[in-house]
């Protein structure tokens, strides 16, 4: 393996990932306000030029503040632990992403195969448990070294309920593990592109609902998001685990929990929605020049269109509010309306219209593990706008719901679900 | 390179195992100990034992250890506590004058073993999920389920020690 080889996949471990925050962050904030009917952020600005990308500034400009806030390390705390715990969230949060296969692996035809994962491990899902239950300890360290009794009670609700959570998951993964035959991240994707009672794609989902019911429910508790986020329930532990810490160091667990949502998605998609896999599609069609560059062409056409359509309606948005502001504001609507709809759709269009010629082998190989990274990149958007959308729409449980959620209810029910599915692939029907 | 990682996990490994037993903090000892673990998952890793080492993390280092630092820390000891634990400098030293002839005898010992030069290959599967299983489930089923008996004979002492407790 070349350095430039070996760079690339260290890349692809993690750096997707990274990217993916800004949006999360976004996301969060323009989904919240759009559940609890409002506008979201949107006063910060680029000075000079007036531009407030509809609340995208914000993004920024809270790295700014985060990186230029004090780094205090308060007197009473245990400091080595206490600095620790943040790194050690970081860490666990995006170690996990490095198994995750974001499409087959891409055979050129002198005869390489590049794998597009960070590591090939035979392991793959158990490698996932293993990082996550180290994790655990980011929570209790931040929780035990701040020496303060809030965060001290929340890094034991966290740790509590992750080691009840972690059990649910395991359960909900073994139901998989009988039906697949296998750990490998890569066989589970490729067994996903068969068929199930001959007409359904033989996805996780379908084969094994209560194992996604199971691993979902144990996805937010691991994520320590609500309606499970007691260890940080604001009304009766101040802030929880992270009380005492400021600046960039709270940073580091909020994008821990941001980088921990957008890896569960993408476990999830991978294990449950198929991955990378198209339905109805399969590789060996997907991979022939010819068929590439028609779903290329498709995927352009489709980009043209969508983005005329945007580009419309945000001129329209434009015209009705370009009279309200009598600023540099007045302008945002069109150079929106340019950047995310007419400029994608006038480029996709020239690119749709001028490219004639067809693809080579290798290419097609490179622009068939585009498509499929797209693919599961949209399934896993699901499940994060699924983590967002719980968080603004439930409440938050009480703690003994929780624990009785967890062992009353989840854990009997994963029993019962290995049982059975074991039972089903024994009988030949899954 | 694999010498380099060696040297590393191993280092890991017997150093967060000295500051397991050296620490005056519970906590520090308990998670120094998850430390060690992890180093020890690193040569199983690099031995090509891919399952064991994951085990290894998944089962020691997550969910044991977790629960043994979830004891310390509803626990939670006063920090005037660590002054009643004797100082480790002082009082605990006389033990490694018992434990050292073993070391030098293990030392020797292995030093006079007859390794082959050649090491014998081994089967593709080792250190696999699948590999591992088919020992443990095949060829060492008995001892297996023998000391699964044993841990549920541990789960239902527990259960009937705090049972009586809360009645």
């Amino acid at each position: 393996m070349t350095l430039g080889h070996a760079l690339l996949k260290a890349g692809i471990g993690f750096l997707f990932v990274l990217q993916m925050l800004p949006l999360m962050i976004y996301l969060e904030r323009k989904g919240s306000a759009f559940i609890q009917d409002r506008l979201g952020p949107n006063r910060a600005y680029i000075p000079g030029v007036g531009l407030r990308l509809a609340g995208v500034v914000h993004t920024l400009a809270d790295v700014v503040k985060l990186l230029t806030k004090e780094d205090l390390v308060p007197k009473h705390v245990n400091a080595f632990h206490y600095k620790l715990a943040p790194a050690l969230a970081m860490f666990c949060a995006l170690a996990i992403g490095a198994v995750i296969p974001y499409a087959h692996p891409v055979s050129f035809p002198d005869g390489t195969v590049f794998r597009v994962q960070g590591i090939d491990l035979d392991v793959g899902i158990l490698y996932m448990l293993a990082i996550s239950s180290i994790g655990v300890y980011a929570v209790v360290l931040a929780g035990w070294a701040s020496n303060n009794k809030y965060s001290q009670l929340g890094g034991l609700r966290a740790s509590a309920s992750m080691i009840s959570y972690e059990l649910s998951m395991g359960l909900g993964v073994i139901g998989l593990l009988l039906v697949y035959g296998s750990v490998d991240l890569n066989t589970m994707v490729a067994k996903q592109g068969d068929l199930a009672f001959g007409f359904l794609p033989k996805w996780g989902i379908v084969v094994q609902p209560i194992a996604f019911l199971l691993y979902c429910t144990a996805a937010f508790a691991e994520t320590n998001r609500n309606p499970f986020d007691l260890a940080e329930g604001e009304a009766e532990l101040v802030a929880g685990f992270h009380t005492e810490y400021g600046s960039f160091k709270f940073a580091l667990f909020f994008m821990a929990e941001y980088v921990n949502i957008v890896v569960q998605s993408l476990v999830m998609a991978t294990m449950f929605l198929g991955g990378w896999q198209i339905p109805g599609v399969s590789h060996e069609w997907l991979v022939k020049p010819e068929n590439t560059a028609l779903v290329l062409k498709g995927i352009l056409g489709f980009l043209a269109v969508a983005g005329t359509f945007i580009g419309f309606r945000l001129l329209a948005w434009h015209k009705k509010n370009r009279m309200v502001w009598k600023d540099e504001r007045g302008r945002e609507g069109a150079i929106l309306a340019v950047l995310l709809g007419f400029g994608p759709a006038i480029t996709a269009a020239a690119v749709f219209l001028l490219w004639t010629s067809g693809l080579g082998p290798s290419s097609a190989a490179v622009w068939t593990a585009v498509i499929q990274f797209l693919v599961l990149v949209t399934k896993a958007l699901l499940f994060c706008w699924l983590f967002i959308w719980v968080r603004w729409t439930t409440p938050r449980f009480r703690y003994d719901q929780l624990m009785n959620l967890g062992w009353r209810l989840l854990l009997p029910l994963g029993l019962i679900n290995v049982f059975g599915t074991g039972l089903l692939v024994k009988a030949g029907i899954l | 390179m694999q010498q380099a990682f060696f040297w590393l996990f191993a280092a890991v490994a017997v150093g967060a195992g000295l500051f397991a037993v050296t620490r005056r903090r519970p906590l520090a000892c308990a998670l120094s100990l998850v430390v060690s673990f992890v180093g020890l998952a690193g040569l199983y890793a690099q031995l090509g034992a891919s399952f064991p080492a994951t085990l290894q993390v998944l089962v020691y280092a997550g969910a044991i250890m977790v629960l043994v630092v979830f004891v310390l820390m509803l626990l939670n000891l006063p920090e005037d506590a660590h002054d009643r634990v004797p100082d480790p400098d002082q009082d605990r030293m006389w033990p490694v004058f018992l434990v050292a002839p073993l070391g030098i005898l293990l030392v020797f010992a292995v030093r006079g073993m007859d390794l082959p030069k050649e090491l014998p290959a081994l089967p593709a599967d080792f250190g696999t999920v699948a590999g591992t299983g088919r020992l443990l489930f095949g060829e060492w089923v008995w001892p297996f389920e023998l000391a699964s008996l044993l841990l549920l004979v541990a789960v239902v002492g527990a259960v009937v020690i705090a049972k009586k407790k809360l009645d």
